[in-house]
């Protein structure tokens, strides 16, 4: 039993952490929201070329090999920076879910290294995000997954209130040609694919949550009231304070679900959906609260906060709404053993 | 990271549940607050509990543990609270002094005061609030003066837990004349001692669960003080780290409980509230999570790492757990949650009522949790004072 990183998963997690701050700071978004550019080659350059599309892709593909539990810190960071960039969809679920198919694809090398991206469009959301930038899809159709070039696909573009997010309903017709899993394996895939998207939207969320917290606490240190910052009132510290506590125990839920991703059982499941569920929430609640601290301010399009509030509606919804995933849990507690000595249970519980 | 646990640690589940299968009281036992007949059978079974070495099994060996770590304990627990076994009665002496005793206490404290606190042979209270000083507990006035090789204690200590019957108490100190954080000291005495007057404090619940110390001229040696001298608010704080952290509460009492929870919500499913079924998973979630969290910090601790502010978040995070999992239950229960185990038509009420009405105390020991949000503000997120 050690519930603590690798030295490596740390490092790793800094290496993102730190492209990020040097290259996704709000100004920079707000520069490249100016710009109307979907993504911004030097950032997606840094964050690729230090090998995060890498770490899921299997070996043969030039890739790492890793599992959940060495990405989950990456997901966390690209919440933290509201990254516009698909680099969670893309290098935490697509990858993966090409190379689950056994496809043989030069494709699959190329996403590893960033060069080229790949979208998803799993059944659990009706539009694909950053198809339009995407350079191949993955598209399911009666449980069979499709490799279909961009050029294969008719877009439509579905404007979001989050300005970095790019939702597009994709048309395409389903042909053997394009067919790279049937049925059978693909239905497996695709649950696969909704529980790596659900952990590594969970991880954003929490990255989400912790942001907008350390927005609200910088401003609430340097703004005045009755001649005090206002951070030094209690009012606004039990606030901050109850987020926190929040955030606190999504944290330990979340790196869980990630270690035991690859036991795909029951209790693996539940921990998944639970934790997508109070990560969502704890950044839906951050967000206001940070709003809440800084007044009209934090109403304001000047103050970015509310990229991170629209980030969150969005993540709420996004690879199973809140119900979905309650029922998930409710499965686990009202159909299976319960008691603390199944905490870390590795039974296969599916019958 | 690895989540599972080693053949070792599985053996020692299955050895702890063995013996708690043999050992625990078929009847559960009189509440130790409710009176000394229930507080001695209490103590009865903590002089089992150490004929098995079960007494506090994270200790050395030669004070009446069994040397394991942390994730042990944790095992522990959950057998513990799996089995039903009683409350154990010395928690403020096997939770919360004990392990400051293990950092601060010089060979022969550890010595003379571990092996009779495993053994249940002295049982603890704490003396730290006094009427002004609650929340702000650097207020103290109760002082120690120096003479010799003894200390004199004078004051009036409040609210503490267990005093009624217990044998021993550790309370905060000052030297005459000094202020603040500065000049205190972490002090034993013994609650039959000349001088010591303890008057029982009824709780809500009728028992006798705490109590008020008045102390005049109380002669202690100072062997009995633990840590420096003046460095009492940096033992007590490591006490309160621990008991907020780790020790005080442990997820095991929260698992079980959902558990509990689940199955009262199933006996009940055809006539309740469906939007219940939510808030009977959310408190499953609540008590994972809370488990989920304590490993975490365990193994952190175990490599190395230290408990910070982050322990505040941990006190805040239990109690309102337990308040809302109770009020899950009761509202189960509907027009039934009212009553007594004892009326004629209880059906299975069970302790929920009782637990509830204790766990409403949660928010408000070990330091209030609108305390715990300033900690978590100034020194977690760096809020200004």
């Amino acid at each position: 039993m050690n519930f603590t990183f690798s030295e490596e998963q740390l490092m790793a997690a800094d290496t993102a952490r730190q492209i990020l701050a040097d290259t996704c700071s709000p100004p920079q978004l707000r520069a490249q929201m100016a710009k109307c550019e979907a993504r911004d080659a030097a950032r997606w350059q840094a964050l690729t070329d230090s090998g995060l599309a890498a770490i899921l892709a299997p070996e043969a593909a030039g890739g790492m090999g890793l599992d959940a539990i060495d990405f989950v810190q990456i997901a966390e960071a690209c919440g933290y920076a509201a990254l516009p960039e698909p680099l969670v969809e893309h290098a935490g679920v697509a990858v993966p879910l090409l190379a689950a198919t056994g496809h043989e694809t030069p494709l699959l090398m190329d996403a590893a290294t960033g060069k080229a991206t790949i979208a998803v469009g799993h059944p659990i959301n009706p539009f694909v995000a950053d198809a339009d930038t995407a350079t191949a899809l993955l598209m399911h159709h009666a449980d069979q997954v499709y490799l279909l070039d961009a050029a294969q696909a008719s877009l439509t573009h579905e404007p979001s209130i989050d300005p970095f997010r790019r939702l597009f309903r994709v048309d395409w017709t389903p042909a053997s040609a394009t067919r790279i899993a049937d049925a059978a394996t693909g239905k497996l895939l695709w649950d696969d694919a909704l529980d790596r998207a659900a952990l590594f939207t969970a991880a954003q969320c929490l990255g989400l949550a912790q942001r907008s917290v350390h927005l609200a606490v910088d401003y609430a240190k340097g703004r005045n009231q009755f001649g005090k910052p206002i951070g030094s009132y209690q009012a606004v510290k039990h606030l901050l304070a109850n987020v926190q506590v929040k955030i606190e125990f999504s944290r330990p839920v979340i790196h869980a679900a990630a270690a035991q991703f690859e036991h795909r059982n029951a209790h693996t499941r539940a921990r998944i959906s639970h934790a997508k569920l109070v990560a969502s929430e704890v950044a839906d609640l951050a967000a206001r609260t940070s709003i809440q601290v800084h007044g009209a301010m934090g109403y304001s399009w000047e103050v970015d906060v509310h990229f991170f509030l629209k980030r969150a509606l969005a993540l709420t919804y996004a690879w199973g709404n809140p119900a979905l995933h309650r029922a998930r849990v409710a499965e686990r507690v009202f159909r299976y053993p319960l008691g603390p000595e199944h905490t870390f249970s590795r039974k296969n519980l599916y019958v | 990271m690895d989540l599972s646990y080693t053949a070792e640690q599985q053996a020692f589940r299955a050895e702890v549940r063995a013996w708690l299968q043999a050992h625990v009281p078929s009847e559960p036992l009189e509440h130790f607050d409710a009176s000394r007949a229930g507080f001695e059978a209490h103590r009865a079974w903590e002089r089992t509990l150490n004929e098995g070495s079960w007494g506090m099994v994270t200790w050395p060996k030669e004070y009446g543990g069994r040397g394991v770590d942390l994730i042990t304990w944790l095992i522990f627990e959950e057998e513990y609270y799996r089995s039903g076994a009683p409350g154990r009665v010395n928690q403020n002496g096997i939770f919360l002094l004990g392990p400051t005793l293990m950092e601060f206490g010089t060979p022969e404290q550890k010595q003379r005061f571990l092996p009779p606190m495993a053994a249940g042979e002295e049982i603890w209270a704490q003396a730290w609030s006094e009427p002004q000083a609650g929340s702000d507990l650097a207020a103290v006035r109760s002082t120690a003066t120096l003479e010799g090789d003894h200390y004199v204690l004078n004051g009036h200590k409040i609210w503490s837990s267990r005093a009624v019957f217990a044998d021993w108490a550790f309370g905060l100190f000052r030297a005459p004349g000094s202020e603040r954080h500065k000049g205190l000291s972490l002090i034993f005495f013994k609650l039959d001692a000349p001088g010591v007057t303890v008057n029982p404090i009824a709780k809500i619940d009728g028992h006798v669960g705490f109590a008020e110390i008045f102390l005049k001229d109380v002669r202690v040696p100072v062997f009995n003080r633990l840590g420096d001298e003046g460095q009492g608010w940096n033992v007590c704080m490591a006490t309160a780290g621990f008991e907020r952290g780790l020790m005080l509460r442990s997820p095991a009492r929260y698992q079980v409980a959902a558990s509990q929870l689940v199955e009262l919500y199933k006996r009940h499913e055809d006539t309740v509230d469906p939007s219940l079924r939510a808030e009977v998973v959310r408190a499953w979630m609540g008590a994972e999570a809370y488990a989920l969290s304590i490993y975490s910090t365990a193994s952190r601790l175990i490599r190395g790492g230290s408990i910070g502010a982050e322990s505040s978040t941990n006190k805040i995070f239990w109690s309102e757990l337990d308040i809302a999992l109770h009020q899950t239950a009761l509202a189960i229960l509907g027009s039934r949650a009212e009553l007594l185990p004892q009326a004629p038509h209880a059906g299975d009420v069970g302790d929920w009522l009782g637990d509830y009405i204790f766990a409403l105390a949660g928010p408000i020991y070990a330091g209030s949790n609108e305390i715990q949000r300033n900690i978590i503000a100034e020194r977690l997120l760096g809020l200004p004072r």
